[in-house]
C-alpha cells in the first residue's frame, strides 16, 4: 500500500462524529422541548416541567445519531478502500457459506429439523411457521415478477386474495375439497395475472406501480362489495386439506401421542397443512431457481436489464412479461389456498394493500432476485415481529428504522443475488480448424 | 420515414451485399441511427420496403416487430452500449443465443433431457464464442466490471450469438483509443470471414471507414447524397461540402 492510501485508511473520525450527533441532540431538544417538557394541569392550571423527558428524547437522540454516523463513516471508510485495494468481487461471510460445499448438508439438516418440529413444538409455534412458509411461496413468487423482471407490482395481495377466494368459495357453496382447488386456486390467479398483464404491457416503473396499485385496491373493493363473497362478513368454515378422509384428531394423534412428545392439543390438520406447505415451499424453491436459470429466466433478467436491447436480442417483449406476471401470480394463488384452510375464515380485511407491502418489503429486504434472501426475509419479517410481541406498540417504528437502516447500508437486500457460474471444459480443444 | 411533419429519411436507396462491408456515414442528425431504427424494426417506416435475402427466398422486414427481425438474421449493437450490466458476461451471449432455442416454460420447470442437452450445447457454443474473440476468460465476470473497450467487444460478441446474416454496428469505434479502433478493424475483418456474415456499420472515425469498407453511403438531411468506394467517395464534391462546407 502506498502512502498515500495509508493516510485514506487512517480509521474513523470519532471526536467529529459524536460532535456532530451532539449537535443533532441538541436540536432535536429544542425543537421537542415546548412540547414535550410543559404540560399544563388542566385541574389548577398550573404547568408541570417534566425534565427527565427532554433528557430520554435528548440521549436518545444522541445515541441513535452517533450509531448512524460511525455506522456511515464505516462504510464510506470501507468503501475508500476498497477503491484502494481493486478488490475482485466482493464476498462477504453469507456468500461464502452459500457458495460451500456443505451447504448440501446443512439443508439436509434443516429440513430434517423442521419435519420433526410439530412433533415436539407447540401448535402456536406451528401455526406460525406455517405463515412465515406462506409468505416464502409469496416473497418467491413475487421475486419472479419484481426481483427477477424489474416489473414493480404493488398489488400482488390480489392474486393472494384470488387464490383464498376461490378456495373459500368453492368450498362454501360447492364443496370442493383442499387438493381439487389447490390448483383451480392458482389457475384463477394465473388468469387473472395474464388479464392484468395485458393493459400494462406499456408501461414501466412508477406508471406500472400505480396501475398494479389500482389493480390490487379493485380486486378488494369486489371482495368488499359483492353479494356472492358475503362482503365484510367473509366466509367461514373452511375445510382443511383432506388426506384420503382419514380424520387425522381422532385416529392418528392418539396413536402419536403415545411415542412421541406431541403437544396434546396440537391440531393433527395443522400438522398436515405444515407439511403440505413445507412441500410446497421446497417445490418453489426448485422451480424458481430452475427458472432463473433457463432460457425463459434469462430473458427476464433482459427484460429488466435492458427493454431495447432486450427486444434487440430476439426476445419477445410481450410474451416475456406476460409469463412474468402470469407465473407471479400462479404462487400467489397457491398461497391463497393454503392461507385460506389455515385460518379457516377470510374476509377481505386480509388482503389490504398493507399485505401487498409486507411481501414487497421481504423480496426488497431479502435481496432482489435472490432465492435464499428471500426466504431469510420473510422469516425475519414474519417471525421477528412475533418475537417482539412484547415491544408491540413499537413495531412498526422498528420495522421502518429496520428498513431504512436496511437499504442505506445493505441495497442489494440481506443476501445478494449472486450470478450462475459456468465452469467450462472444452471436451475438445475449441477452435479446432480454425487458423 | 417521417415524424409528424418532420421528414427523417427520405427515398433511401440503400442495398447491401451479401458478405460485404458496407459504411453509411454523414454528419450529426442526417438519419443515420433513424435508418438503422427502421431496418430493425424499433421504427415501422411510414413508406417504403425493406427485403431481407434469405437462402430460403426474399423476406419483408416491414412492420416486424425488433424481436422478429432479430430472428430472422439481422442483429445490432448500440451507439451507447447497452448490455446487461447486472449479469455475466457469458450470461449476455446466452441470452443472445435466445432466439436460436426452443426450450419453453415446461422445459424450463422439467429440465428433461431435450432442455438440458440444449442448455449445455448453447452455454458451450457461447463459451467458444466468448473464447473466439477474446473474452472467454471473463465469462462469469459481471459485465459492469469489464473495461470499456471489452464491454464494446462483449457487445458485438453478443450480437453474433444471434447467428445474424447481416451485423449492424452503430459508432462501434465511439470511445476506443487508437489502439483499440485498430483491433476493431481487425476484428471486423475476422468476424466477416468467420461467421461469414455482411457487415453495415455507422462510424465518424473516418480512418476505419476508409480502411475497411468495400461500399460507403454518404447521408445528409434524411438523403443519400453519395455512394461508391472509399477512394469515389473521398473525391466526391458533395461529400467534402457536406463535411466541410461551401469554399469560400
Amino acid at each position: 500500500m502506498t502512502r498515500e492510501s495509508a493516510h485514506q485508511t487512517a480509521g474513523l473520525n470519532w471526536k467529529r462524529e459524536l460532535a456532530l450527533s451532539l449537535l443533532t441532540a441538541l436540536w432535536l431538544g429544542l425543537l421537542t422541548g415546548p412540547l414535550l417538557v410543559c404540560r399544563l394541569n388542566p385541574t389548577d392550571g398550573s404547568i408541570v416541567y417534566r425534565w427527565p423527558l427532554l433528557f430520554y428524547v435528548a440521549g436518545g437522540g444522541f445515541i441513535l445519531s452517533s450509531v448512524w454516523r460511525l455506522l456511515l463513516a464505516r462504510r464510506n471508510l470501507r468503501r475508500r478502500r476498497a477503491e484502494v485495494a481493486l478488490q475482485g468481487p466482493k464476498r462477504t461471510w453469507v456468500d461464502l457459506l452459500l457458495a460451500s460445499r456443505r451447504r448440501c448438508q446443512g439443508l439436509w439438516l434443516v429440513m430434517l429439523f423442521l419435519i420433526s418440529l410439530p412433533f415436539w413444538a407447540s401448535p402456536y409455534t406451528v401455526n406460525i411457521l406455517i405463515t412465515a412458509l406462506i409468505y416464502i411461496t409469496l416473497g418467491l413468487g413475487l421475486n419472479i415478477v419484481v426481483g427477477v423482471s424489474g416489473l414493480l407490482n404493488l398489488g400482488y395481495v390480489a392474486f393472494y386474495a384470488i387464490g383464498a377466494y376461490t378456495y373459500a368459495l368453492l368450498n362454501y357453496y360447492f364443496g370442493l375439497g383442499f387438493w381439487l382447488c389447490l390448483p383451480l386456486g392458482a389457475l384463477t390467479a394465473t388468469i387473472l395475472g395474464l388479464l392484468l398483464g395485458f393493459p400494462v404491457l406499456r408501461l414501466k416503473g412508477d406508471y406500472l406501480a400505480i396501475v398494479t396499485l389500482g389493480f390490487g385496491e379493485i380486486v378488494r373493493l369486489l371482495l368488499t362489495n359483492m353479494e356472492v363473497t358475503r362482503g365484510p362478513r367473509g366466509l367461514a368454515n373452511i375445510s382443511p386439506p383432506g388426506l384420503f378422509g382419514l380424520d387425522l384428531n381422532a385416529l392418528v394423534k392418539p396413536r402419536l401421542l403415545t411415542w412421541l412428545p406431541l403437544d396434546p392439543n396440537m391440531d393433527m390438520n395443522k400438522v398436515f397443512l405444515f407439511f403440505i406447505m413445507l412441500a410446497l415451499v421446497v417445490l418453489t424453491i426448485l422451480a424458481v431457481f430452475r427458472l432463473e436459470n433457463s432460457r425463459l429466466g434469462r430473458a427476464w433478467l433482459a427484460l429488466r436489464e435492458d427493454e431495447i436491447a432486450c427486444q434487440a436480442m430476439g426476445i419477445n417483449r410481450v410474451r416475456a412479461k406476460l409469463t412474468a406476471f402470469a407465473l407471479g401470480a400462479t404462487w400467489a394463488g397457491l398461497a391463497g389456498v393454503v392461507f385460506a384452510s389455515q385460518v379457516t375464515f377470510i374476509n377481505p380485511t386480509s388482503f389490504t394493500f398493507m399485505q401487498s407491502v409486507m411481501i414487497l418489503s421481504i423480496v426488497v429486504l431479502g435481496g432482489m432476485g435472490s432465492i435464499p434472501g428471500v426466504i431469510i426475509g420473510a422469516l425475519v419479517l414474519i417471525l421477528l415481529p412475533e418475537e417482539l410481541r412484547a415491544f408491540a406498540d413499537y413495531r412498526m417504528l422498528l420495522f421502518g428504522a429496520a428498513m431504512v437502516l436496511m437499504m442505506v447500508f445493505r441495497p442489494g437486500g440481506l443476501i445478494q443475488s449472486v450470478r450462475q457460474v459456468y465452469l467450462y471444459q472444452p471436451a475438445q480443444p475449441p477452435d479446432k480448424g480454425q487458423s | 420515414m417521417s415524424f409528424g411533419g418532420l421528414l427523417a429519411l427520405d427515398q433511401v436507396d440503400f442495398q447491401i451485399g451479401a458478405g460485404s462491408i458496407t459504411a453509411l456515414i454523414g454528419p450529426n442528425g442526417a438519419g443515420k441511427t433513424t435508418f438503422f431504427n427502421c431496418l430493425t424494426g424499433i421504427y415501422i417506416p411510414t413508406s417504403g420496403t425493406i427485403t431481407l435475402n434469405q437462402p430460403s427466398g426474399p423476406r419483408q422486414l416491414h412492420g416486424l416487430r425488433p424481436d422478429q427481425v432479430t430472428t430472422l438474421g439481422l442483429a445490432r449493437t448500440f451507439q451507447n452500449i447497452r448490455l446487461f450490466n447486472d449479469l455475466t458476461v457469458l450470461e449476455n451471449v446466452l441470452i443472445g443465443c435466445h432466439c436460436r432455442m426452443k426450450a419453453g416454460l415446461l422445459g424450463a420447470l422439467f429440465r428433461d433431457r431435450k432442455t438440458r442437452a440444449e442448455e449445455r450445447a448453447m452455454a458451450e457454443f457461447s463459451y467458444q464464442l466468448l473464447d473466439r474473440y477474446g473474452l472467454g476468460g471473463a465469462a462469469n465476470e459481471l459485465t459492469k466490471n469489464l473495461p470499456y473497450g471489452a464491454q464494446r467487444r462483449l457487445e458485438i460478441v453478443r450480437a453474433l450469438a444471434t447467428r445474424p446474416s447481416l451485423l449492424l454496428l452503430d459508432e462501434p469505434a465511439a470511445g476506443l483509443n487508437i489502439g483499440e479502433t485498430r483491433e476493431l478493424e481487425d476484428l471486423i475483418h475476422i468476424i466477416r470471414e468467420r461467421e461469414s456474415l455482411s457487415v453495415l456499420l455507422i462510424e465518424h472515425d473516418m480512418s476505419l471507414v476508409m480502411s475497411i469498407s468495400e461500399q460507403i453511403y454518404v447521408m445528409e438531411y434524411g438523403r443519400v447524397i453519395a455512394r461508391g468506394t472509399p477512394e469515389v467517395i473521398r473525391n466526391d464534391s458533395r461529400v467534402i461540402q457536406a463535411y466541410l462546407g461551401e469554399e469560400a
